[in-house]
Parts: C-alpha cells; sequence; structure tokens
C-alpha cells in the first residue's frame, strides 16, 4: 500500500509544483491521521462506556455474573454462564460446517472452475453476507426448523444412532442450539469463503507450475504447493467469520429456544450472550439488571476482542513458520 | 483482488444503506419531537400503542394537540418518565415503590386506561373440542410437572375432549414483557406453591420449555409444533384466530376469553378497591360470576405536580377525554374498556394532577 502511495505522490511532485504539494501533503496526512485515531478512540470509548454500565453489576456480583447458570431476574441472581456456553458453542458449531465448505467452494472457484462460472457462484457467495439476518431468522423459522424437526433431528438421532451419544439426544422440537448453528454457518460461510478464494487466487503461478513441474497431481500440488502458501489468509478469513458468528444476534435469537440452560444435546434450546440482551434490554427497570446485561454486553466484547487477538497470533505464527 | 474489492463495496453499500435509514428515523423522530407542531411526548409500552396511536390521531383532529408516542417499551416508559424527558409514561405493570422513589418529579400518578388479558393457546393435533384448564393445570404445565397431554389433571378437566398421549412443548415469550407479567401475577395468585418457585415478573426463570421474541414469535412456534402449548394476548389471539383454553375462574366458571369477560374482571375487582386506591393494582383471579381470571390495566403514568401549566393542562385535557371518548374505540380493536363506573372514578384521580402556577 505504502508503495503505491509513494509512488503517486512521485508522479504528483513531477507534475505539480513543489509548494504545493507539500501543503497537500501535509493536509492530506493530518486528515489521514484523524481519521486513523478516531477508529481507536472510538473503541476505548465503546469500552469505557459499556464497562462503566456495568460496573455495579461486576462489584457485586463478581465473577458469577460469568460462572453461575442462575438467570432469574425476579430473584435477582444475573448467573449468564447457560449465555456465554451458547455463544460458544453455537459458534463453533457454525465454523465446523461452515469452514470445509467455504474452503472448499474457495478450492473450487480458485483452482477448478471454468473462468466463466467463477464470477457468478463467487457473487452468490459473497450474495449470502448482504442477507439482513432477520432474513436469515425468517427463512430459519419457517423453513429450516420445520426441517430439522420432521427430518433431519429424527434421522440423526434414530437412523444414523446418534442418539447413543449425548450431543444428539432428547425431544426435537425444531428451535436448537443445533439450528442456531446451522444458520450461523451459512451466514460466516461467506466471509470464509471470500477470503479464502482471494488468497488461493493471490498463491503465485510459479508456485503451481514448480509442483506440476516434480510431478503432483493437481490434487497433491493443491495440498503441499497452494493450501501452505495461502494458510494465514485462510486461517484469517476463519476468524473472521468467527466474529461474525460470536456477535450475530437476531437470527439466533429467532432460532435458539432463548432458554437459559446448559445442555450437551445439540437439539436442546440455548441461549446466546447477544440474544439475551437484545430480549431483556428493552424492559429492564431495576438498575442491577440493566448493569448485568451490560456486565454480559463487555464479556462478549472481551471475548471478541480475544478471539481477534488470537486470530492475530495465528496468522501471525503461521507466516513466520513459512518465512523460516 | 477485484472480486473481493466488489463484495467488500457491496457490504458497504448494504451497510450504508442501513445506517441511513436509521438516521434518517430518528432524524424525523426527533424532529418531530422538537418542532413546534407536537405539544406532548409521551413513551412507554408497547401492547396499548395500536389504541394509543389511534387515540392520538382523533384527538389531534378533535381537539388539535398533537402527541407523538414512541412505544419503546414499558421500562423505557417508566425511565424516561423517572427522567423527565417525556410529558407522560405508559406501562403494562404499575411502578414499584422503589423505581416511584427514583422518579425525578415527584409523586406519579397511575391512570388505568384499558385492559388487557392473557390467553391460553395450543396446538392438540385431533382435540374435538376447546381446551378448559385451571391455574393449578396451567402452573403445573408450565412448571413442568404436567408432561403429557392425557395427563389425569388435565383429562379431568375435559371430559368428552380425546386428548393424545403426546408430550407437551411450552413455549413462553424470551423478552421481558407486560404479558409474562400478567400471567406470572396470574400463577402466582392462582397458585401459592408458583409463587415460591418461579414467581413473577417481566421475565422469569422458565423451568421448561423454549422460549420466543414477542406474541407472533410464541404463536408461530405454537402453531407449527404439534403438542405446544403458550400464552399471548388477547388482542393477538382474536386477530388472529388461534384456539384459545377457557380457564376456570375464582367462581368456578369456566369463562372463554373475550373482551367483554375481561372488563368483568375489572368491574369485579372494582368492588373490592378501597376508595383512596391508587389503582397500582393486579385484577388476576378477580371475583365475579364472568370474569375472565388473566387480565391487567395497562396504565399511562404522570406527574402529580405539572411544572409546565400549559403542558400539564394539555394532558390532563387528554386524559379526560381518553376516558370517555377513547373508550368507546377499545373494542373494535380487541382492548377491553374500563367499567364505565371505574372510569368516572379514574377521572377523579386524574383531577388530582396539580398544575404549576
Amino acid at each position: 500500500m505504502t508503495s503505491i502511495t509513494a509512488r503517486w505522490l512521485e508522479r504528483d511532485r513531477r507534475t505539480l509544483r513543489v509548494n504545493i504539494a507539500s501543503v497537500g501533503d501535509r493536509v492530506y496526512g493530518i486528515v489521514t491521521t484523524i481519521c486513523a485515531l478516531v477508529i481507536p478512540a472510538l473503541v476505548v470509548a465503546i469500552a469505557v462506556a459499556i464497562f462503566a454500565a456495568a460496573w455495579p453489576a461486576i462489584a457485586r456480583l463478581g465473577l458469577s455474573i460469568v460462572t453461575s447458570s442462575d438467570w432469574d431476574v425476579p430473584g435477582g441472581h444475573f448467573g449468564a454462564a447457560p449465555a456465554l456456553y451458547g455463544t460458544l458453542v453455537s459458534s463453533v458449531v457454525a465454523l465446523i460446517i461452515a469452514t470445509p465448505l467455504a474452503i472448499g467452494v474457495a478450492i473450487f472457484l480458485s483452482e477448478f472452475s471454468p473462468t466463466w462460472l467463477r464470477q457468478p457462484v463467487g457473487f452468490l457467495v459473497d450474495l449470502l453476507a448482504a442477507i439482513p439476518s432477520v432474513v436469515y431468522g425468517l427463512w430459519g423459522i419457517f423453513v429450516l426448523t420445520p426441517l430439522l424437526r420432521e427430518h433431519v433431528m429424527p434421522f440423526l438421532r434414530d437412523t444414523l444412532h446418534l442418539g447413543a451419544t449425548p450431543f444428539f439426544t432428547g425431544p426435537a422440537y425444531g428451535p436448537s442450539m443445533l439450528a442456531a448453528g446451522l444458520i450461523l454457518a451459512i451466514m460466516a460461510l461467506p466471509y470464509i469463503s471470500a477470503v479464502s478464494r482471494e488468497v488461493l487466487l493471490a498463491v503465485p503461478r510459479s508456485q503451481r507450475e514448480a509442483a506440476l513441474a516434480l510431478a503432483a497431481t493437481r490434487w497433491e500440488m493443491i495440498r503441499d504447493a497452494v493450501i501452505p502458501y495461502a494458510r494465514s489468509g485462510i486461517i484469517g478469513g476463519i476468524m473472521l467469520g468467527l466474529g461474525r458468528a460470536l456477535g450475530e444476534t437476531m437470527a439466533v435469537m429467532m432460532l435458539i429456544g432463548n432458554s437459559p440452560k446448559i445442555s450437551a444435546s445439540l437439539f436442546a434450546p440455548g441461549y446466546t450472550m447477544a440474544s439475551l440482551i437484545a430480549n431483556e434490554f428493552s424492559e429492564a427497570t431495576n438498575d442491577l439488571h440493566l448493569s448485568a446485561l451490560m456486565a454480559v454486553g463487555a464479556a462478549l466484547f472481551l471475548i471478541t476482542l480475544i478471539v481477534n487477538a488470537v486470530a492475530r497470533w495465528l496468522v501471525w505464527s503461521v507466516s513466520r513458520d513459512r518465512a523460516k | 483482488m477485484r472480486a473481493l474489492k466488489a463484495a467488500a463495496l457491496m457490504l458497504l453499500a448494504v451497510a450504508c444503506a442501513k445506517e441511513s435509514a436509521n438516521n434518517s428515523q430518528t432524524a424525523s423522530s426527533t424532529a418531530s419531537t422538537t418542532s413546534g407542531s407536537v405539544d406532548l411526548t409521551g413513551a412507554g409500552a408497547t401492547f396499548p400503542y395500536p389504541l394509543y396511536s389511534r387515540w392520538f390521531s382523533e384527538y389531534a383532529r378533535e381537539a388539535g394537540v398533537k402527541i407523538n408516542y414512541q412505544s419503546i417499551g414499558s421500562g423505557g416508559g417508566i425511565r424516561q418518565l423517572s427522567e423527565g424527558t417525556v410529558d407522560f409514561g405508559a406501562s403494562d405493570s404499575p411502578m414499584s415503590d422503589d423505581e416511584m422513589a427514583k422518579a425525578k418529579g415527584g409523586p406519579i400518578i397511575h391512570i388505568p386506561t384499558v385492559l388487557g388479558a392473557v390467553v391460553i393457546t395450543y396446538n392438540i393435533p385431533g382435540a374435538s373440542a376447546p381446551l378448559t384448564l385451571t391455574g393449578k393445570a396451567i402452573a403445573d404445565i408450565f412448571s413442568g410437572k404436567i408432561t403429557k397431554w392425557n395427563d389425569a389433571r388435565i383429562t379431568s378437566l375435559n371430559p368428552g375432549v380425546t386428548l393424545p398421549a403426546t408430550d407437551i412443548l411450552v413455549v413462553h415469550r424470551s423478552d421481558g414483557s407486560g404479558t409474562t407479567y400478567i400471567f406470572t401475577d396470574y400463577l402466582s395468585r392462582a397458585v401459592p406453591a408458583w409463587n415460591s418457585t418461579v414467581g413473577k415478573g417481566k421475565e422469569v426463570k422458565w423451568p421448561v420449555g423454549l422460549g420466543a421474541k414477542g406474541n407472533e414469535a410464541v404463536a408461530g412456534q405454537v402453531k407449527q409444533t404439534p403438542g405446544a402449548i403458550g400464552y399471548v394476548e388477547l388482542a393477538y389471539a382474536k386477530q388472529n384466530n388461534l384456539p384459545t383454553a377457557a380457564i376456570q375462574n375464582k367462581a368456578g366458571k369456566a369463562i372463554v376469553p373475550s373482551v367483554s369477560a375481561v372488563t368483568a374482571a375489572a368491574a369485579g375487582a372494582a368492588k373490592t378497591l378501597p376508595a383512596n386506591t391508587d389503582y397500582r393494582i393486579s385484577i388476576v383471579d378477580a371475583p365475579g360470576a364472568d370474569s375472565y381470571p388473566i387480565s391487567s390495566f395497562t396504565w399511562i403514568l404522570v406527574y402529580q405536580n405539572q411544572g409546565d401549566a400549559v403542558k400539564g393542562k394539555k394532558v390532563v385535557d387528554f386524559l379526560n377525554w381518553a376516558l370517555t371518548k377513547g373508550e368507546a374505540d377499545a373494542a373494535a380493536l380487541d382492548y377491553a374498556p374500563l367499567p364505565s363506573e371505574m372510569a368516572s372514578k379514574v377521572k377523579e384521580k386524574i383531577a388530582a394532577v396539580r398544575l404549576a402556577q
């Protein structure tokens, strides 16, 4: 990026009078610096506001906000462990489903697809990201949950005998952790696949040719030459998808069954932190309740920060390994 | 790279479109609150909003007073009134003593406007006739003690109705709601054990079932799932022709929910009211042979001492109009009007509002 800017500036210097250019440079520099500073300032301001509002609950309830699973508003107990659990589990389920699919799409588009197909399919996948989440929620209510209840869940539980494991047991109602994980998978998929596709396409041609020259099959070429080269970018894409899944509110709220209980079965209803806040905030009058919801928000904020930090670290460590 | 840019641009465009839609919405609402044409502002309950918005438009035509109301939920209404940012609040549950004490503008008067009711809706394949339930049976179902439709505690109430041996799925509200408050208030009144286990509130800790946001999601889930049972507002159930259960009232009579049965509940409860009541009362499980037991007032909240005499007078005039002419609109929108003798008593309460000199 910097080299492009530098080149532009060089051209400018040659064509414009030097003094005007230097004033322009300075103004440009100041404007971009301000732009760059606004974003971190905004993040800090949001964090300060959330933690300040959450403080009364944190001071009074301490860690039990995230460790207790007793969320009982009239009783004055605020333990959001089931929501924390639901947030993590639904996101992990989403990634487990979305990642292979998204990488498969990306590999197809970059390696196998005829050129005329690449654009339209890529566009359709990207389009998934532009659909509002409430539309996903509606689709989930009218199409996905009846399908799960009548076909998928009985099939998994009884036909495949997965009911013997703790993950696919219990009655099939439709709204469930599984439904939420599936919808999140569809929503996270375009992020992962768009990023993966671009990094795969950016792998130099010479890398591929070298592998083929060593008598690698097409699959071996992709596995040994292309994917390792693109690994850090793909991981970045997965983390982007995870960020999307962790924060999603509306579609999840419509499909997860909103029941603050921890259950190993994916057929059971669950709860997420984002949907807990969205459900209860508008009618919360009690100060401790409001503050506890803010504390849940603060915890979600922290989780998102941690996920992003881990993603950075992963990308960094993978690219460092490759550099060696 | 170009495709990624295109995708990013597309996302950006969508985000911007959303953003600008939000902006224009807030811009227009702030414009209308601050412009000279609006005389009063209110905020609060969503449940009576369809009726209130009709009232406001009729009142604007008749009296030339424009009222801007934001249906942001009872909690928000109470908060905004306490902060003094609106001229009146509206709530589906009465303010607690604690909340009243925190209000910045002094004592608050509760003006009941109309009544709402909560009905039990269900989806039982093959059930031949409408279901009848008691408070005890409802509490047992919603606390997970009754899990099958053909449980003796249900079948004994419904002789002649064939009930299947299938599981019951309880559907409750997940969002904080006056509907949940009324429903749990009824259960804790009718069944003492409920009070010590679940209790009452706008959101409670449900022992069983699925949570859905809003009346429409509860109704949708019940409609979709064979064996499901849930609770929704009377008006919503009537407009969508949902099957509703008759509920046995205090007098032992099974009452099918209707606007007139709800008004009857208010009349039954009114008989036992002390003369100086502040109307922060619950009328669930009301006495009277025709009373539907899961009903409640919805209130408009105003400060007793109005600092701005001009606005204060407009509020008082509007409230008097609402309790006289406004009540006549209620039934057409499936809200139960106050019994007429009660409406005139409430007007005496409105007279207690003091305007600054």
